[in-house]
């Protein structure tokens, strides 16, 4: 694999609350390579969009971000001033948010929001701008493009949105696309299409791309390695065959449990199910965060830092995984 | 009294001997819009539903799909009372139900929606949410009605400390089950679902999805289940109907449906699921990016723009249903292999 565009060691967020120190996120370490695609896996409240906003630097100013390494295009970012930041965020590194309908700017036209970027990274020129823009707009399926260019958004449907969002996000030809649940507000057929596309464009621009979600279908189809997160911390990692194929963490088989798979699973059947909620993550925490609702925990699950145990790529942040179950179920026969 | 009891005032049992008519009937349902084209243009009119006769068989779910647009949530609130239909009859067990007052509809039919964050009332608690279609029907004794309430809650799988809290104190899948527990508490014959769990996490959803089915099981319920996560649908339905541009183009069992599907655009639908297998990529379903404009809709068939197999003859003449067995689809193809 080529040289990583983004790498980052042991990141962490913590946000004083009012009841203590709150730890969304707990030490992450991840990279992502040109043209490689890392899938963030987790239920709401696991920490997974304020990790892509502190990769981005745009954490809520009472956050605090550390972190051992942050390295983009091998260059340190952790001490980056705001402008700084500013001249790498919309250019080399760009993100699609979820909602199209709230990230773009409701009083301006399409044309001026995507020219915008590349005016302020690239140069100055307007007519190059708007070329590029009806490139990009063309390049992610939109017909009659140039026209296209003085419309608000308001008149454009969700799906169209949101490829208006892609297309924004390539604006500059960027080194690494974060992408946060970018088809959750879509109907199915058009999240197909948009990931169809990300994964073309992808390919095209050799870019890195960061995508965050929760469900594990699109995970499946688009993903060249796969972070599950729970409660803030990795629990499992790896190429995605191996999480599909054999998945050692308790939570990551609960909620591949969970879905219905049309050919797998019989009608009225009942599915699986992860009971319980995150628990919070204020303060001081101890051992495993999922013991509360693992139906294999045990007392050694309570206590310790739940460090992750690597067999070749595939790592699992559990201390009683699939083989040791197995060997305890038979050795109680 | 139990809960299977049917309350005073509820559907009258179907006479013996005859087959039941279906619980859930519309006969050429149309809803017309008169849409405003601006200042001084005029208007047109958009059919969000275009002659839909939909069947819904008591004791069954009934899936219906299609994209954003179609017009499944128009049908809906012509189900459930909310919006008069321009033409054509809506049916409870074979009693129309055009004539009957918004009591009398909410009697039988009660909707679940998709998302629990704003279909609650921030403001009561939840006893106050769960008990207000008993107070609003003044149904039984009012000294029972708490008692019906954590009897309500209990089903749904709530503790009943919940009972006194806010829908902010409570997480997205308790929510959800508070809006099963207030569309239940009348014991309607059908509930109309619409995409009960799509706001939520795989986790939740799947919990959802299993208390529906138990509560279909115990309390004989009818589903309208309205959802685009096919897989979802074909987990849930034994009938499903797929909807595009305010038509049902595809009509069938739902084993039948999801194995060969008659219609293009059910074909589309199928492939744009994503199932959870990393040896297949991200689907091209190529049926391009732009969903008709309902105001003007495509001459003939009305998904020959974005089919894949356009003849000729879509172009021009709108198909005729092409029924087999218990099976229809409106498509030229379709009619070619019924022949």
């Amino acid at each position: 694999m080529s040289q990583p565009v983004l790498e980052v060691e042991n990141l962490r967020v913590d946000i004083p609350v009012s009841a203590g120190l709150l730890h969304p996120v707990r030490g992450l370490s991840f990279s992502v390579a040109k043209g490689e695609t890392l899938c963030i896996v987790g239920e709401s409240g696991c920490g997974k969009s304020l990790t892509s906003l502190a990769l981005m630097g745009l954490l809520p100013k009472t956050a605090i971000r550390t972190a051992d390494k942050l390295e983009f295009r091998g260059e340190d970012i952790r001490m980056h001033s705001e402008r700084k930041m500013s001249n790498l965020r919309g250019g080399a590194m760009s993100m699609i948010f979820q909602e199209p309908m709230t990230s773009l700017n409701p009083a301006y036209t399409i044309g001026n929001q995507l020219m915008e970027v590349y005016n302020r990274h690239i140069s100055r020129s307007k007519s190059e701008a708007r070329d590029r823009a009806v490139y990009l707009l063309e390049k992610v399926g939109i017909s009659s493009a140039a026209s296209r260019l003085g419309q608000y958004p308001h008149q454009l449907s969700g799906g169209l949105r949101q490829r208006v969002m892609i297309a924004m996000s390539l604006m500059c030809g960027p080194e690494l696309i974060i992408a946060d649940e970018p088809t959750t507000a879509l109907d199915v057929t058009i999240q197909a299409q948009i990931l169809h596309l990300l994964a073309e464009l992808q390919a095209e621009f050799d870019m890195g791309l960061i995508l965050i979600t929760h469900d594990l279908g699109i995970v499946a189809r688009i993903a060249d390695k796969v972070q599950v997160m729970y409660a803030g911390k990795t629990v499992e990692e790896g190429p995605c065959a191996d999480i599909f194929d054999t998945p050692m963490h308790p939570y990551t088989q609960g909620l591949l449990r969970c879905i219905p798979v049309p050919g797998k699973t019989r009608r009225g059947e009942r599915l699986g199910s992860v009971p319980g909620v995150v628990p919070s993550l204020v303060g001081d925490l101890k051992g495993c965060m999922f013991r509360n609702r693992c139906p294999h925990a045990a007392e050694s699950c309570t206590a310790g830092n739940m460090e992750l145990h690597a067999e070749g790529g595939h790592a699992h942040a559990c201390l009683r995984p699939l083989a040791d179950r197995a060997a305890e179920m038979e050795a109680a026969q | 009294m139990s809960l299977a009891e049917p309350l005073p005032g509820a559907a009258p049992a179907a006479p013996r001997g005859l087959t039941p008519p279906p619980a859930l009937e519309t006969r050429d349902v149309t809803c017309v819009f008169q849409v405003s084209q601006g200042f001084m243009k005029g208007k047109k009119p958009l059919r969000a539903v275009n002659g839909v006769s939909l069947k819904v068989p008591k004791g069954q779910v009934v899936g219906l799909v299609g994209e954003s647009g179609c017009g499944k949530s128009t049908l809906a609130s012509i189900l459930l009372g909310l919006q008069a239909p321009t033409d054509g009859d809506v049916r409870y067990s074979g009693e129309s139900a055009l004539g009957f007052s918004r009591k009398q509809v909410a009697r039988r039919i009660q909707p679940i929606f998709q998302d629990p964050y704003s279909s609650l009332n921030p403001t009561k608690s939840i006893r106050s949410i769960v008990s207000q279609p008993l107070r609003i029907h003044e149904v039984g004794d009012p000294g029972q009605w708490d008692r019906q309430v954590d009897e309500m809650l209990e089903l749904v799988g709530l503790p009943k400390r919940v009972a006194g809290s806010f829908p902010s104190q409570l997480s997205g899948g308790q929510r959800q089950r508070v809006a099963i527990a207030r569309a239940l508490i009348m014991r309607p014959e059908i509930v109309i679902c619409d995409e009960p769990t799509s706001a939520l996490d795989v986790s939740v959803q799947s919990q959802i999805l299993n208390l529906l089915q138990d509560l279909k099981d115990e309390l004989g319920l009818t589903y309208l289940l309205i959802s685009h996560n096919l897989a979802v649908v074909q987990h849930m339905a034994d009938r499903v109907a797929v909807m595009y541009l305010g038509r049902i183009v595809e009509e069938g069992p739902a084993d039948a449906l999801f194995k060969a599907p008659a219609h293009p655009y059910t074909r589309a639908l199928l492939d744009s699921v994503l199932t959870p297998d990393p040896s297949l990529g991200v689907p091209d379903t190529h049926l391009g990016a732009v969903f008709p404009n309902p105001i003007n809709p495509p001459s003939g068939c009305s998904f020959h723009p974005r089919c894949v197999k356009c003849m000729d003859l879509c172009r021009t003449q709108a198909p005729a249903p092409a029924i087999r067995a218990d099976h229809m689809a409106e498509c030229h193809l379709a009619a070619e292999d019924a022949a």
